[in-house]
């Protein structure tokens, strides 16, 4: 029931955020939507999802757009009107996830594939294992470390690049601009 | 108890909302995100309490710090593109 009404809320910002001819309305309600899918998450009982939706979401994207809104030129309006092929496409994606989410099975039971295979093993041998209390850490940093590696590369990788792309020099230039 | 101060939540989480996509001027948005992020920080405080998890407590201040940053964000970005786009002005 909550979990409907704050879906309503979600749909309704979704398409707000289309139909907003500001750029800086975009970027609000964008922070909006993210405020009420973390608490989403945290409904579904996913709670560092949440925190993590909450940094990111809508702490980090907020400000890194807002910070590209005052870099680039003001971006002027442009004339409303319908891209079907786009919008056709949108349409068919969300149908066919959608379609996809039928074949879940069901949230929260005990036979769920999630509860029966690894899950148990590592709830029961990590102590043992690795030695360390908190078992998710213990997944991501060990069981899966070679996974972590290649997201830390990934990170990474995109950092230096978007430091290359808008490294120092640039940044002083425009401060004396500013001035 | 918990059900009455919940609805309220939804409630009023609905009328931020409304104001955030109806708010003529900018300010209304910026109240209105801010007050959505409030009413968010309630709704978890809320369902930590129904679940009984008092570990959620730190979602909703960390929410609440996040919010705060928002706002001044915003607000900041505002204030800054508003003094390019009108006259040079003294530095910030």
């Amino acid at each position: 029931m909550i979990s409907l009404l704050l879906l309503l809320f979600l749909a309704i910002t979704a398409i707000a955020i289309v139909r907003s001819r500001d750029t800086l309305t975009a970027v609000m309600l964008t922070g909006l939507s993210s405020l009420i899918s973390a608490c989403l998450f945290l409904l579904l009982d996913a709670a560092d999802v949440a925190f993590t939706e909450a940094a990111v979401g809508a702490g980090i994207s907020t400000l890194l757009m807002l910070a590209a809104l005052h870099a680039v030129a003001p971006v002027r309006p442009q004339p409303r009107r319908v891209a079907w092929p786009a919008l056709i496409v949108v349409l068919l994606c969300g149908g066919l996830l959608a379609y996809g989410t039928l074949d879940l099975p069901p949230f929260g039971a005990a036979e769920n594939p999630v509860h029966q295979h690894v899950g148990n093993h590592y709830l029961e041998q990590t102590e043992r294992e690795i030695g360390v209390p908190n078992v998710v850490t213990a997944v991501l940093a060990s069981y899966r470390g070679f996974d972590t590696l290649g997201e830390v590369v990934v990170v990474f990788t995109a950092g230096l690049a978007v430091l290359l792309l808008i490294g120092r020099p640039r940044r002083k230039d425009e401060e004396r601009d500013a001035r | 108890m918990l059900a009455a101060a919940g609805i309220a939540v939804l409630v009023s989480m609905a009328l931020a909302l409304a104001r955030a996509l109806l708010g003529p001027t900018l300010y209304d948005r910026i109240l209105a995100v801010n007050m959505f992020g409030t009413k968010t920080v309630l709704f978890i405080a809320l369902v930590a309490a129904l679940v009984g998890r008092g570990d959620y407590l730190d979602i909703a201040l960390l929410y609440a710090l996040i919010n705060f940053i928002g706002v001044i964000a915003l607000l900041r970005y505002h204030e800054v593109s508003g003094v390019s786009e009108s006259k040079p002005g003294p530095p910030p």
